[in-house]
């Protein structure tokens, strides 16, 4: 079929999961034991007048199915809901979030890829002599490692005994309230350092056993030796030859990287109070907060569905085989 | 060692006593897949070698461009393998380079799989015009364009830009000929090149060899256990079995004279049509391991005629003095009353 | 460490270190074993989650002190490792290997019974949509790709953090019901690959039945990402559940958890920075070993990963 065609069935088919997550999500926590009272207002005691006052007010006396119809005909309007316990419209509290989940996101990404694939290709190189064994054993350990406890680990190195970087935050609260000038980029930089590292080295070690292992895969194929064999120099041949065919998983892994970052990110967020959208999740939950909780179980799924249709269009792009249909021509008897 | 006929021309390809031994996991022992294989390359003929599998012959083929995997193998020193007079075994990597591809060039069994998926035939066609001939990507293209057309591939400006996937198993193989020909090598290696076939695309293929060596003037190596593509296509033979050369010969005389039992029993176990037997001959026994080869002649556990000299004492190869250069590794040629086949 | 649980922990390591050189001496003659012991860190892998689960199930013996018990607010508060408290003890003077040790148990035993319902759930999902295609394939594979998009995490937060005081069972099903999306994958890829083999065109020509055929004929030969599938699993579903512990809605103290001890020893980690040390070595060294048997298990049953 047509990319066009296979774009649009796959966005069709995005759409759907989509709906079918933000149903699952909306079901789920309406269906949680518990007075909606206990958790609106913040936690606070609510007496039973204000309660139902409360209960009226955002709807919660009526049928789930009506309160999903209603939630459904606001999302198209754009109005992701009213958060309980932040006392602001959700859609401001998730889009606060979204530049600090970026910006750990992102750092973190880049980390993983460039060390794991630069590590994974060294280490297929040198496959198994000591820079082998050493860089595989190395890996195999920090890939075991609780992220959680890394973070921990790398603030009691990093941020108490050695005091190279901050112990948590985002930026400094006095100085750079708001990022607005050079100096606050880089306060901003040095105190992504430690949570990006915790989650991009965890990454990094997955990506070089995994591109290890690819790189591997395609050097014992016929067409590498067919390269050797026609005088095509040794780097050219791991880089272009065995590279581009092992890129190939490689973006599937990419695709699959997203949501990772969106649920390892919750511990990292916890520990270093960064303010991103894991935490804003996690706090929504505990605080039976529904709005908030199903407008983040959406965007997550937006996130991951997303990145899975990323990777499968760069697949696409990258596999020429996927990319253009066998020639119907090509079994002529007189080949 | 084979005498050369008189009147050839001065070597192209020497090859002296190869031995490429390979190292087994967990102490069963060193396979020594090639074990002293000597033969020699003239310019513009084809030399075929022939064997079943597990006797070697492919790994006599990588062994000389040295593309056999290093840690589990290796070529012994003390081989020797002469391309114009240079050592290829002791050149620098450099300089290897500069003749893979472009001095001797190597086609493989399968196609299919010995192509780049990710990359288009032209591409790889015109990579070694690009390495080794330093032409810049347009015209390089244009020769890739130019060596479709020479190896009979249809509308070639159309199908440079195709991927491997899109082509037929008997048009792989065309391009892998056209890649292997683009700067015009001197050697071609062609090892099992139609074994991966079907039969009608096997004669195509092999006439388009026959070819291209004519207008090329490129001597062939043809390595292949079909002993009718040898017949049909090669000059001299090479027979091979169990990591040794056991028979020598230009094709006629090894097709009229088979001198080694095993060429013999090779040549019986192909079904005739003009000679009707009840059953089919074969070769009783198997290919023994690499890592244990029999004592004295590694044929006689086999051999219908073998007899207690055989099997203490590893004969050379000898003379059969039909004068062609015919060479057994028998000692029936020596002795041949003892030619008697046993009970 | 009182004498008798020294030497019960001595008992275990020798134990533990002769199973793992019987079953390599065992397995010389396989070829399949000789892969899989090839490298060397499979065999550590195998030595310590060995110990590590007779330590579990042994825990009585070998921890000197009740995990739970308080041992003296005042005094023993964060005290250093010693040889009376191996690796310390915690902020409230709980002997932090008694709770290493028993934490073992909850941690390997929901790891253990989490990974076995994922992968029993995606196998068995994944050989259906293999094996019989068309419409059933279709709707298993679209609610597959509807759990994959599922944030994980997400769903374990909520139905966790919801229902409080959720019972061990509900946890662990909760997380087996999270996790078999992957394996599913898995498993209906190497079906499809394999009903079209000539050995279960062969079943069918005997006269076995389509049930038959997928269990005795199919599964056996896609036994090796299934296995695999497994050994990481118990790992994922072990961080899994530390961090649900860590978080606090998990399993909750005073049970011992490893995720719940690094939370507890968090606050004071610059000042006893043993009681969260210990538990995250002990839960990356679980990991660690788990990833290195699945290596080895994956070196073991597919010979293409050779390098020429």
């Amino acid at each position: 079929m047509t990319g066009a065609a296979w774009l649009l069935r796959r966005l069709v088919a995005s759409v759907a999961i989509i709906f079918a997550v933000v149903t699952f999500v909306f079901i789920l926590i309406h269906l949680a034991p518990g007075r909606p009272c206990a958790h609106i207002g913040g936690g606070e005691y609510v007496d039973q007048i204000e309660c139902n006052r409360l209960i009226a007010q955002f709807g919660l006396d009526k049928s789930i199915p009506e309160q999903y119809g209603l939630y459904l005909i606001a999302l198209a309007h754009g109005n992701l809901g009213y958060s309980f316990s932040l006392h602001r419209p959700v859609r401001d509290a998730i889009a606060d979030t979204i530049p600090f989940t970026l910006q750990l996101a992102g750092a973190a990404l880049a980390l993983d890829f460039l060390l794991g694939l630069a590590l994974g290709i060294y280490q297929a190189v040198r496959v198994n002599r000591l820079p082998d064994v050493v860089i595989g054993n190395v890996t195999l350990f920090i890939y075991s490692l609780p992220t959680f406890w890394l973070a921990l680990l790398l603030l009691l190195v990093f941020g108490e005994k050695l005091r190279w970087f901050p112990v948590g935050g985002p930026n400094d609260p006095v100085l750079c309230p708001l990022v607005d000038s050079l100096y606050c980029v880089a306060d901003r930089l040095w105190h992504l350092v430690l949570p990006a590292a915790t989650l991009g080295l965890v990454g990094a070690a997955g990506t070089a056993r995994f591109q290890r292992a690819a790189m591997l895969e395609v050097a014992t194929q016929d067409f590498v030796r067919t390269a050797r064999a026609k005088g095509v120099p040794e780097r050219r041949v791991v880089l272009q030859h065995q590279l581009r065919n092992a890129l190939l998983s490689f973006i599937t892994r990419f695709g699959l990287a997203f949501p990772f970052l969106l649920t390892g990110a919750v511990l990292i967020e916890t520990i270093y109070a960064w303010p991103g959208m894991g935490r804003l999740a996690f706090d929504a939950i505990l605080s039976r907060d529904y709005p908030l909780v199903t407008a983040t179980a959406l965007t997550a799924s937006v996130v991951v569905v997303s990145g899975n249709l990323l990777a499968d269009i760069l697949l696409g792009i990258a596999d020429p085989r996927l990319r253009v249909p066998v020639d119907p021509d090509a079994h002529v008897l007189t080949a | 060692m084979t005498t050369p006929a008189p009147g050839l021309p001065p070597v192209l390809l020497r090859v002296r006593n190869l031995k490429t031994y390979f190292v087994t996991e967990h102490g069963k022992g060193t396979a020594r897949a090639v074990d002293d294989v000597s033969f020699e390359l003239y310019p513009g003929e084809t030399l075929g070698i022939v064997g079943e599998s597990g006797c070697g012959k492919t790994v006599t083929s990588l062994s000389i461009l040295r593309l056999v995997p290093e840690p589990p193998g290796h070529v012994l020193p003390g081989s020797l393998i002469e391309f114009e007079g240079r050592n290829l075994l002791a050149l620098p990597a450099p300089e290897l380079r500069a003749v893979r591809g472009n001095q001797i060039a190597m086609i493989f069994q399968e196609p299919m799989t010995s192509l780049n998926p990710v990359f288009t035939v032209g591409d790889q066609i015109a990579e070694a015009a690009i390495i080794h001939q330093h032409l810049s990507r347009k015209a390089a293209r244009a020769r890739a364009i130019e060596m479709l057309r020479l190896v009979g591939i249809p509308d070639p400006d159309e199908r440079v830009d195709h991927y491997p996937h899109q082509l037929s198993g008997g048009m792989r193989q065309r391009v892998m000929i056209a890649m292997a020909l683009v700067c015009h090598p001197k050697v071609l290696i062609a090892d099992e090149p139609t074994t991966a076939l079907d039969v009608t695309i096997q004669a195509q293929i092999l006439e388009l060899l026959d070819q291209l060596q004519r207008e090329l003037g490129m001597a062939v190596l043809l390595i292949t256990h079909d002993l009718g593509v040898v017949a049909g296509h090669a000059d001299r033979v090479v027979v091979m079995y169990a990591g040794r050369v056991v028979e020598t010969a230009p094709t006629d005389a090894l097709f009229e004279r088979p001198t080694h039992p095993y060429t013999e029993g090779l040549l019986a176990a192909v079904p005739r049509i003009d000679a009707p037997r009840a059953r089919l001959h074969a070769i009783p026994g198997q290919v023994p391991a690499a890592t244990a080869w029999p004592p004295g002649c590694r044929f006689h556990p086999r051999c219908p005629y073998a007899w207690e000299k055989c099997a203490a004492e590893e004969p050379p190869l000898l003379e059969v003095g039909d004068e062609t250069g015919h060479t057994a590794r028998c000692w029936l040629v020596s002795e041949p009353e003892r030619k008697v086949p046993k009970p | 460490m009182t004498l008798g649980t020294w030497l019960a922990l001595v008992v275990a390591l020798v134990v533990a270190a002769e199973a793992v050189r019987a079953l390599r001496h065992r397995g010389l003659r396989s070829e399949r074993w000789r892969r899989f012991f090839r490298q060397r860190t499979t065999s550590w892998g195998l030595g310590i989650l060995t110990f590590l689960v007779i330590v579990a199930l042994a825990a009585p013996l070998v921890a000197p002190f009740d995990p739970s018990k308080q041992l003296d607010i005042i005094h023993l508060k964060n005290h250093a490792p010693s040889w009376t408290f191996l690796l310390g003890t915690d902020y409230l003077s709980r002997d932090l290997w008694s709770r290493v040790v028993y934490g073992a148990r909850v941690s390997l035993g929901i790891g253990a019974l989490g990974a076995l319902m994922a992968v029993s759930l995606g196998t068995l999902v994944g050989a259906v949509a293999g094996y019989y295609q068309r419409w059933i394939d279709a709707i298993l594979m679209r609610g597959v790709d509807v759990g994959l998009a599922l944030p994980r995490i997400f769903i374990l937060l909520m139905a966790v953090a919801l229902w409080d005081g959720l019972p061990f069972a509900a946890l662990v099903i909760t997380i087996g019901l999270t996790s078999w999306f992957g394996t599913s994958r898995l498993v209906r890829a190497e079906v499809l690959s394999l009903r079209q083999r000539d050995f279960v065109v062969a079943a069918h020509a005997l006269g076995a039945d389509t049930r038959r055929v997928i269990f005795r004929h199919v599964l056996p030969n896609a036994a090796a990402p299934i296995i695999v599938s497994a050994a990481l699993g118990v790992g994922n579903v072990l961080l899994l559940e530390a961090s649900l512990s860590f978080l606090g809605i998990g399993i909750k103290p005073p049970g011992a958890s490893w995720g719940n001890m690094i939370a507890d020893g968090a606050p004071s980690i610059y000042t006893a920075p043993w009681s969260t040390l210990f538990p995250g070595l002990a839960i990356s060294l679980v990991v660690m070993s788990l990833n290195a048997v699945a290596d080895g298990v994956r070196d073991a049953l597919d010979p293409r990963e050779e390098p020429a």
